[in-house]
């Protein structure tokens, strides 16, 4: 076996594969716009006088074609210009500025929440491993069964109820930026926070569980022991490594869920972010605008994935042979 | 495993002979108490240096690893842990066991490397494990062994998974190393050859007992043991023409987990009477120290 260094081609291969990605993403996202079953011309087109009309259908690329709109909408996205709200009679703020205030405090919220499930999904589950079969173990698992079986809208009207509202411990609702105060921020994003950190500990927890059981099963655990090391070092320092590819790469794959997480999760909450504002897109039907939503969480998914599988590759050399294999 | 009575002497070296199955792996890991998980029942006792560990809680017995008690494994593509560098695995023990600094444990690691002769240890500790062939790593992994200077290494089948020409450099490394470091060594094989080679004693295991236990030149010159014969007579010969079928034991070993009556061998021993069906032979302890659990042992009870 000789070792794979990451050569520069190996790079621009894998930015070919996520630009790849993002593309053919956008591309169908653009094509379910002219599938929907309502007319867009009828929806927005609203003058009164045939120039009129003519001018709001070129605005929104009515008159061209699937794959030329695509092309100019890609175009506009690259550059930053995601459209604007569709107001009747035209005009309407640009949608960069409403990603602009939403992006911020949804990316906040999931990662937090990431921070916050891996933090306690990975003492757990090396604790339960560790334990498995015993008092300990079944405890874990009987107790995160139940906790994941709550839906998340659920948990989260629950925490808002009781610590919120009853308890008055932390606030029920609102959002506050770091910059007005940084306590109140976090003192506001705890309930968000557990409510969709909550259900993923389970998950995650059960992921590291089984594959530590596999790893304490490897010679080089029983090497570490006989080298006269304690448990608790050999656990963090040789068993947590290997075995954690499969939890970071579910951790990314969850992305995806977490988001859409957070579209209810911040509508519980009345959080301002990017979820609320696809609820907001939805309802009131500003497809253009739910079409750059959507955009930015696929090519935001896109990336956080790759940046897990460069993370994997540093944490466990042998996914880099067996790629490089 | 029954009766298993192994005494090591200090700065010896004792082989430890069976076939697969026999119960050598089993035994040189509840020696070190590495036994774990459920179906584990033992009893009988562990006692190095005078101190009797077999009972002791394992944080207890731990104390005794690597710098009592060291263990070279059977392969060494799974012993080391592929995610970290050699160099860190190595200073490990150093910096936890001998309470090195970091700077020295490294050091230290790449003059061990070179004491296993391994060419160029500064690149090789900062290598990962799947960047070496299986003879570097088993050199590493007995570095990692004899790195906090234990008094008795285990080595259990530490050639088997390796290349046909790498397995005489790492047998004849381990028997440098054994007398330069005043270590004893328990040599699992069930290779009679490597056993004459490097051994001062050695006990033959079958079945998960013990049948004869003697000094290795005294073993080859007058075994008792109608199992070590059939076992010797196994082994391919350079010396004799070959063609003929290769000899084999015939049979299987017994079910450890159900055991017949009577002596284990008998139901493939050419030698079997009426009573070796029935009884179980005792370990008989000869007037020269030669230890055989046999009725009717090859050249009479001496
Ligand atoms: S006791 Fe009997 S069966 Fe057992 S080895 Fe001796 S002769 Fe063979």
């Amino acid at each position: 076996m000789k070792a794979k260094t990451t050569s520069i081609v190996d790079v621009l291969k894998r930015l070919a594969q996520l630009l790849l990605v993002v593309i053919g993403a956008t591309f169908l996202l653009s094509l379910l716009l002219r599938l929907l079953p309502v007319g867009l011309k009828e929806l927005y087109v609203t003058g009164l006088f045939e120039e009129d009309r003519q001018r709001q259908i070129k605005e929104l690329g009515l008159d061209r074609n699937a794959f030329s709109y695509y092309l100019h909408w890609l175009w506009d996205f690259v550059r930053g210009d995601f459209g604007r709200i569709v107001l009747p009679g035209g005009g309407g703020e640009s949608v960069a500025s409403h990603v602009g205030r939403a992006l911020p405090k949804t990316l906040q919220l999931v990662f937090y929440t990431q921070i916050f499930a891996l933090a306690v999904a990975i003492p757990l589950g090396i604790l339960s491993a560790y334990r498995a079969g015993r008092r300990t173990d079944r405890f874990v698992s009987y107790g995160l069964f139940t906790a994941a079986s709550v839906p998340n809208f659920v948990l989260g009207l629950l925490l808002a109820l009781i610590v919120g509202a009853k308890l008055e411990w932390l606030p029920p609702l609102g959002y506050v930026p770091i910059s007005e105060s940084f306590v109140d921020h976090i003192r506001g994003m705890v309930l968000p926070v557990l409510s969709l950190g909550i259900p993923l500990i389970a998950s995650y927890t059960r992921l590291l569980r089984t594959d530590v059981i596999a790893t304490l099963r490897e010679d080089f655990v029983t090497m570490a022991v006989a080298k006269g090391l304690s448990d608790r070092r050999i656990l963090f320092t040789h068993v947590l490594r290997p075995s954690s590819v499969t939890l970071l790469t579910a951790a990314a794959l969850n992305m995806g869920a977490l988001i859409g997480g957070s579209l209810v999760i911040e509508r519980v909450f009345s959080i301002p972010g990017l979820g609320t504002e696809i609820g907001f897109a939805i309802f009131g039907r500003q497809y253009f605008a739910l079409q750059a939503y959507v955009a930015l969480v696929a090519v935001g998914y896109v990336v956080f994935n790759s940046v897990i599988d460069v993370i994997v590759g540093i944490v466990d050399p042998r996914t880099r042979e067996r790629r490089g294999a | 495993m029954r009766g298993v009575d192994i005494d090591v002497q200090a700065a010896s070296s004792m082989g430890i002979v069976g076939e697969s199955g026999s119960g050598k792996t089993v035994m040189c890991r509840a020696a070190m108490g590495l036994l774990r998980g459920g179906n584990v029942r033992s009893s009988g006792s562990v006692v190095f240096d005078g101190d009797e560990i077999g009972n002791l809680p394992s944080a207890d017995v731990r104390k005794y690893f690597g710098t009592g008690m060291a263990m070279i494994f059977q392969d060494p593509m799974t012993a080391l842990n592929p995610v970290r560098r050699i160099g860190s695995q190595l200073a490990e023990s150093l910096v936890i066991r001998l309470g090195m600094n970091k700077k020295a444990a490294r050091d230290r690691a790449a003059e061990l490397l070179a004491l296993v002769r391994i060419p160029d240890p500064e690149a090789t500790l900062r290598k990962f494990p799947g960047q070496l062939s299986g003879g570097m790593r088993q050199r590493v992994v007995i570095a990692t062994a004899i790195a906090c200077k234990p008094k008795l290494l285990f080595a259990d089948e530490p050639t088997t998974a390796l290349d046909v020409t790498v397995q005489a450099q790492i047998l004849e490394l381990l028997s440098d190393l054994r007398r330069d470091l005043n270590m004893a060594m328990a040599l699992v094989t069930h290779d009679l050859g490597v056993v004459a080679n490097h051994t001062d004693y050695v006990t033959v295991l079958y079945a998960g007992l013990v049948v004869e236990q003697a000094p290795t030149t005294k073993l080859f010159t007058s075994m008792r043991m109608p199992y070590t014969e059939a076992l010797l007579k196994s082994i391919p010969r350079l010396d004799q023409p070959s063609g003929g079928r290769m000899p084999m034991i015939g049979g299987r070993l017994p079910d450890p987990t159900n055991p017949e009556p009577g002596c284990p061998f008998a139901p493939r021993c050419p030698y079997v009477q009426d009573r070796c069906r029935s009884e179980v032979p005792p370990l008989t302890t000869a007037a020269d120290g030669h230890v055989y659990r046999c009725f009717y042992p090859i050249g009479g009870h001496g």
